[in-house]
């Protein structure tokens, strides 16, 4: 009798059809809607990827980190600096973009490494304010009032010449549908790179040290490495993913690029309702979140008022977060990360 | 050869010094045993031989490397495996989960590649039948047995067990025992801290007394035990 272990559920397995021709119908889609589905879409996809990151951070990694729109912010401002000063192509700058935030992020965890807990978030809003400050001196990309990407180089840009010719629109629509495939491209490579890792064996260290760090260590774990591991990984997706989102935008300004509720604010509720820890949860967590922004928006404070307060209720009543509510009732997973130890009976000579 | 070697190892919290100026040595593939009162530094000479604690003085080699200073990850990856007095599982994981996350990161080996080997340890230490329960669900039996499991899963030279046989009825005591003996047949060096004096007394060949952080006595194990000052000591009895 040997053994042999699986991750796979029936879930998973019809999961992974649906991911599929999900991905399809999202590449598809742009030739059956309008201009504004592409854009609420791309607002979908954008802060579902930011609020992974978040997850990743926060819910596996144990990083509560309230600092994250300084990542956005970098790398918003790295792509605008890339196309601005040195004339990049912006789709080709995104991931230079990315690497821009990520430069700074390490010298952020030298420091807020040394500090946990409440600390460490603390610590990761005022390196936000620092960045913020420091990028509103930057007098090449607008200082403090912002800039906007040049026209030329929004209409020169990789790929929308051939989006353009292949769904017959013209080139503001084409740039829209554009981002709208990089955001798709860049929500799925998250969510798989992420699910990839949890199911490594560098995520089960992060588990490990989760539930119990000093016999992490005891058994080999390097839960230092790991910190910097899932950090930094973080810093760059989340300054990939705000390098896309101000493309799509075209404006840019240190206020609205370090925002703090738009940029993590947000993110955590999505998280947090969604479900905390799991892939599922912010999946969940945008489309809610969504309804509710489309609903109520305009109504102002008020709006966020009720935002805290579903945050606080959920937090109360369903600590998991609804997808940790759902789980619980069906032992539903669509993204299983649990190895299960199987028989396998030797053949039939 | 000698796997482990204290020289004049001391800590102290505060005020209060655990380790006392300790020293000794344990040669591979000896089963050496700890004993003494409660609260009298054993589980904290664990901790510094682990590197989860780091001593105030004296060093601590491990086959031949001065390890003192080093990281409890690396001395793991060394050799050095062990169980905790108060088990510490990672509840959320699976029985078999836990000794993936042990024979990965402890011997440096991909997932792959461990999958047998986890087996064996589950079968070794029968948590066989347990392999995909969450480790939070075992009973007190199931985690000192999975402590054991763990700490071989990571492919240990050197075994330190925490007071592995406490708590559990006779008989449970008597099924965790041969299988230690079996590790210990097998080639791993024991040095094992427990209360329950027939079940060490049955494995280890040498005895070491620890008393308010000092060694009072170290030696064959009945000789040992019939030294004046250890029945006194240890057992509190006026002899
Ligand atoms: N982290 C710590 N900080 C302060 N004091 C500690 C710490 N760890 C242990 N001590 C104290 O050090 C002394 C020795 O503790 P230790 O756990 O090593 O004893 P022990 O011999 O293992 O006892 P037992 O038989 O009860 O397990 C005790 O007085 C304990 O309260
Ligand atoms: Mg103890």
């Amino acid at each position: 009798m040997t053994h042999t272990v699986t991750t796979r559920t029936r879930a998973s397995r019809l999961a992974t059809i649906a991911a599929v021709l999900l991905i399809a119908a999202g590449l598809a889609l742009p030739a059956f809607v309008d201009r504004s589905m592409i854009k609420d879409l791309f607002f979908i996809l954008t802060m579902l990827t930011l609020a992974q990151y978040w997850n990743l951070l926060a819910g596996y990694g144990g990083l509560v980190s309230v600092g994250q729109q300084a990542f956005v912010g970098l790398g918003a401002y790295g792509l605008f600096g890339a196309a601005i000063v040195w004339g990049m192509d912006p789709v080709l700058a995104l991931p230079l973009a990315g690497l821009f935030a990520l430069a700074v992020a390490i010298p952020t965890a030298f420091f807020a490494f040394r500090l946990a807990g409440a600390y460490f978030a603390i610590g990761t809003w005022v390196v936000a304010e620092v960045v913020r400050l420091s990028i509103a001196q930057w007098k090449a990309v607008g200082g403090g009032t912002g800039t906007s990407l040049p026209r030329s180089v929004q209409a020169d840009m990789t790929g929308t010449d051939f989006v353009g010719t292949l769904f017959g629109v013209r080139s503001a629509a084409a740039q829209d549908i554009l981002s709208y495939w990089l955001a798709l491209a860049l929500a799925v490579a998250t969510i798989g790179g992420i699910y990839l890792l949890l199911r490594s064996k560098a995520g089960l260290a992060l588990a490990a040290v989760r539930d119990n760090a000093e016999a992490a260590r005891a058994v080999g774990v390097d839960a230092g490495r790991m910190k910097w591991l899932v950090f930094l990984a973080a810093s760059f997706g989340t300054g990939l993913t705000g390098a896309l989102i101000y493309l799509q935008k075209g404006r840019i300004s240190p206020e609205a690029a370090f925002s703090v509720t738009d940029w993590t604010a947000y993110v955590i509720f999505i998280t947090v309702i969604g479900g905390i820890g799991t892939i599922e949860g912010p999946i969940i967590g945008i489309l809610v979140f969504f309804v509710l922004q489309t609903l109520f928006a305009d109504y102002g404070s008020t709006y966020l008022l009720a935002l805290g307060m579903i945050g606080i209720l959920v937090m109360l009543f369903a600590p998991r977060g609804i997808w940790g509510a759902i789980t619980d009732r069906t032992g539903l997973q669509f993204f299983p990360i649990r190895r299960r130890l199987q028989k396998t009976p030797r053949p039939e000579p | 050869m000698t796997i482990l070697e204290l020289d004049h190892v001391s800590k102290s919290f505060g005020a209060l010094k655990v380790t006392d100026d300790v020293s000794f040595t344990v040669a591979a593939g000896e089963a050496l045993g700890i004993i003494g009162p409660n609260g009298a530094g054993k589980s904290t000479l664990f901790n510094l031989i682990t590197g989860n604690l780091l001593s105030d003085r004296g060093s601590i080699t491990l086959l031949g490397r001065d390890v003192t200073r080093i990281s409890p990850m690396q001395r793991c990856l060394m050799g050095v495996g062990r169980s905790f007095q108060i088990p510490q599982p990672f509840s959320n994981l699976t029985v078999f989960e836990n000794l993936v996350v042990a024979a990965t990161h402890g011997r440096g080996l991909p997932e792959r590649e461990v999958t047998d080997d986890c087996v064996r340890v589950l079968e070794q230490t029968e948590l066989l039948a347990r392999a995909n329960q969450s480790a939070g669900s075992l009973s007190l039996l199931g985690r000192k047995r999975l402590e054991l499991a763990r700490a071989m899963a990571t492919g240990p030279k050197l075994l330190l067990l925490d007071e592995i046989a406490g708590g559990l009825t006779e008989g449970e005591c008597h099924a965790l025992v041969d299988t230690i003996r079996a590790i210990h047949a097998s080639g791993v060096t024991i040095v094992w801290i427990e209360h329950v004096l027939h079940a060490l007394t049955s494995v280890v060949d040498r005895l070491l007394v620890l008393d308010f952080g000092r060694l009072i006595a170290t030696g064959a194990c009945d000789d040992v035990m019939a030294r004046r000052e250890v029945q006194e000591i240890y057992l509190g009895i006026d002899v």
